[in-house]
């Protein structure tokens, strides 16, 4: 009985520190995909990105970690917002099948280039003392690192969840989302907001995939390789909210990492068959309008 | 009753005008005649190429016809490769009976799926699609008492096509066997989509709402459709297997129901000659740019496939139709 509920314990904390990598990650993506149905397949390039910012940074160029992260999300943000008014505005409202063309060119790019500077290695991160070793509670130990990420994630939702909730910019991007040629016509600048929103995103994405190396390794094959874990949080979710990834990535999380615990020979098997049952039951996603 | 007779020389002309073969059709084979020819040495490749077309080909049926967005068509291409592996490996090489096998186990996989995945559109039929692909490449890698798991398949022994044409060192006669079963499955797929059958299928792309108004039994057609394009993915699968002798993981892999999408659309969708363009213009920039740049080539196709869609929407059958519009325009 105490094996069982250290086990359930143990599941629980893992799968959420899972669940906050996979969320920082994947609501950008649902945003933009419900405000400008673009197919970004590319999006885990961005995470990948700030996984490889930070260690850059760090290993390199001996930032501290802090300042180092910050760094990280700021070269990020920066590229996305480049890419998006050079690259992928052209593409918005446009043909699907040359969205995923465009996006699948961007993820190979980003293979080869990554292969290029930081060769086929995953890159360590080692993150500063504070968060580093064992934290006791009670009579349980738990990672320090993964308590932080867990404080972390908990901290950006409510923010996140305030900006769309309580500001300006929030009714904006809410408004555009339910009904982009009504919002246009109330003269919100959508170009703009576009711009900002995917920005965001891709910022979010950097810092998810910097602090989650290590749940996701960063390596050239990320963009590709998780792109499955990203589109089933933000399918499952639906798209276009910010409470639908977050529970979306709450059953991901837990549910494989105990799935992994339970039956680690099967692996990512039972998560597939959720996501099936779960996308046949409710097309449109947890959370997501018909 | 005269109505309908006087209505339908004119729909019938249509139908037989659009089977009629036209001269550039001929184009092609021509190619791949002349290739053989000229160029003796890379007839593996040609065989791979020649292979992955009819890979391309049953996407196009399915995403250019009927209009069904997949990125999981690897699952029937992984069936058909498994399914000719697992039986040249266990003591039954007979490779045309391989083909057969492969197509029926890959058409059932289809049928099963298809039955469920179908019934979703946009987003949700991508991930399911996606999702099937992934649950059976888990499979696949846990049965590594029959597929070899991660390791990949061996002990392949293919024998020789009628008894007769060994499977040589130089691909000549995996080449040879490649485009005559092409040219066979081309000859369906064109069948198909010129039929009224496959003119209902362009309708439900086009408008699915009204075939469902004009009574056209629209999941029924899909469902028969996407049976038929994963048989022939199932083909082409079991023609890499018996050609190349090994079966890996891969053939189920994201990765190649990704690029078989991407070489479709750089060549053309819903044309029929996409496939052919697209598959050959990818795989031999690939082996050119492997050749040249063994580790970064990827950051080379994924340049190129930008380029395609800044400068060429619609691949390369889509500039050849600007350019037809801009010549028409000027004489």
């Amino acid at each position: 009985m105490g094996d069982l509920l250290s086990a359930a314990i143990s599941i629980a904390f893992h799968g959420l520190a899972f669940a906050m990598v996979l969320y920082l990650i994947s609501v950008g993506l649902s945003v933009t995909m419900g405000l400008m149905g673009f197919v970004n397949l590319a999006h885990g390039a961005f995470a990948m990105a700030g996984g490889y910012a930070l260690t850059t940074l760090m290993n390199h160029l001996q930032l501290p970690f802090a300042l180092a992260l910050a760094a990280a999300i700021a070269i990020v943000v920066l590229a996305s917002f480049v890419l998006e008014r050079l690259l992928y505005r052209r593409l918005y409202g446009g043909d699907e099948l040359d969205q995923v063309l465009m996006t699948m060119g961007l993820i190979f790019m980003t293979v080869g280039a990554a292969t290029y500077f930081w060769g086929p290695v995953a890159q360590p991160i080692h993150p500063p003392d504070l968060i580093n070793g064992q934290l006791h509670l009670g009579s349980r130990d738990f990672p320090t690192y993964r308590s932080f990420l867990i404080l972390c994630g908990v901290v950006l939702v409510t923010a996140l969840w305030l900006a769309l909730e309580r500001t300006r910019f929030g009714a904006k991007v809410r408004a555009a989302v339910d009904n982009l040629r009504m919002a246009q016509s109330i003269g919100i600048d959508t170009s703009q907001l576009f711009a900002l929103t995917f920005a965001l995103g891709s910022g979010l994405a950097a810092l998810g995939g910097a602090l989650g190396a290590d749940f996701l390794p960063i390596v050239p094959g990320y963009a590709l390789g998780n792109l499955v874990f990203f589109l089933i949080v933000v399918a499952v979710g639906g798209l276009g909210s910010i409470r639908g990834p977050f529970v979306a990535a709450l059953v991901v999380g837990t549910a494989d990492t105990a799935f992994k615990y339970v039956a680690p020979e099967l692996g990512a098997f039972f998560i597939y068959a959720l996501t099936m049952a779960i996308l046949l039951w409710k097309p449109h996603g947890l959370f997501g309008r018909a | 009753m005269d109505a309908t007779d006087k209505g339908a020389p004119g729909v019938l002309d249509d139908f037989a005008r659009r089977h009629r073969l036209g001269v550039v059709e001929a184009l092609p084979w021509l190619v791949a005649i002349a290739a053989y020819f000229a160029f003796p040495d890379y007839l593996a490749l040609g065989a791979q190429i020649l292979a992955t077309i009819l890979f391309a080909l049953s996407l196009d049926l399915v995403l250019g016809y009927a209009g069904i967005v997949t990125l999981g068509h690897a699952a029937f291409f992984g069936t058909g490769a498994y399914t000719a592996g697992i039986l040249a490996a266990n003591g039954w090489g007979e490779p045309i009976s391989g083909l057969l096998a492969a197509a029926a186990a890959a058409a059932a996989v289809g049928f099963c799926t298809g039955a469920i995945v179908l019934r979703t559109t946009g987003l949700t039929l991508l991930m399911q699609t996606l999702v099937v692909a992934a649950m059976l490449s888990e499979l696949a890698n846990k049965a590594s008492r029959f597929t070899g798991g991660a390791d990949g398949l061996q002990g392949m022994d293919v024998w020789p096509i009628f008894g007769a044409f060994r499977f040589d060192l130089f691909g000549r006669t995996a080449y040879i066997y490649c485009a005559v079963v092409l040219l066979i499955c081309w000859i369906v797929v064109r069948s198909i989509v010129h039929s009224p059958f496959g003119r209902s299928l362009t309708g439900i792309r086009e408008n699915m709402l009204r075939m469902h108004a004009v009574g056209a039994p629209v999941q029924g057609r899909k469902l028969v459709a996407y049976t038929i394009s994963a048989a022939l993915a199932g083909i082409s699968g079991a023609l890499i297997a018996q050609t190349a002798q090994f079966v890996g993981l891969g053939v189920l892999g994201l990765e190649r129901s990704g690029t078989v999408l991407i070489m479709l659309i750089i060549g053309g969708v819903g044309q029929l000659y996409g496939a052919f363009i697209g598959v050959t213009l990818y795989m031999i920039a690939q082996d050119r740019f492997s050749t040249i740049d063994p580790v970064y080539w990827y950051f080379w196709i994924g340049l190129f496939m930008i380029l395609v869609v800044l400068f060429a929407r619609g691949g390369v059958l889509g500039l050849v139709a600007r350019a037809r519009r801009q010549l028409r325009r000027l004489s």
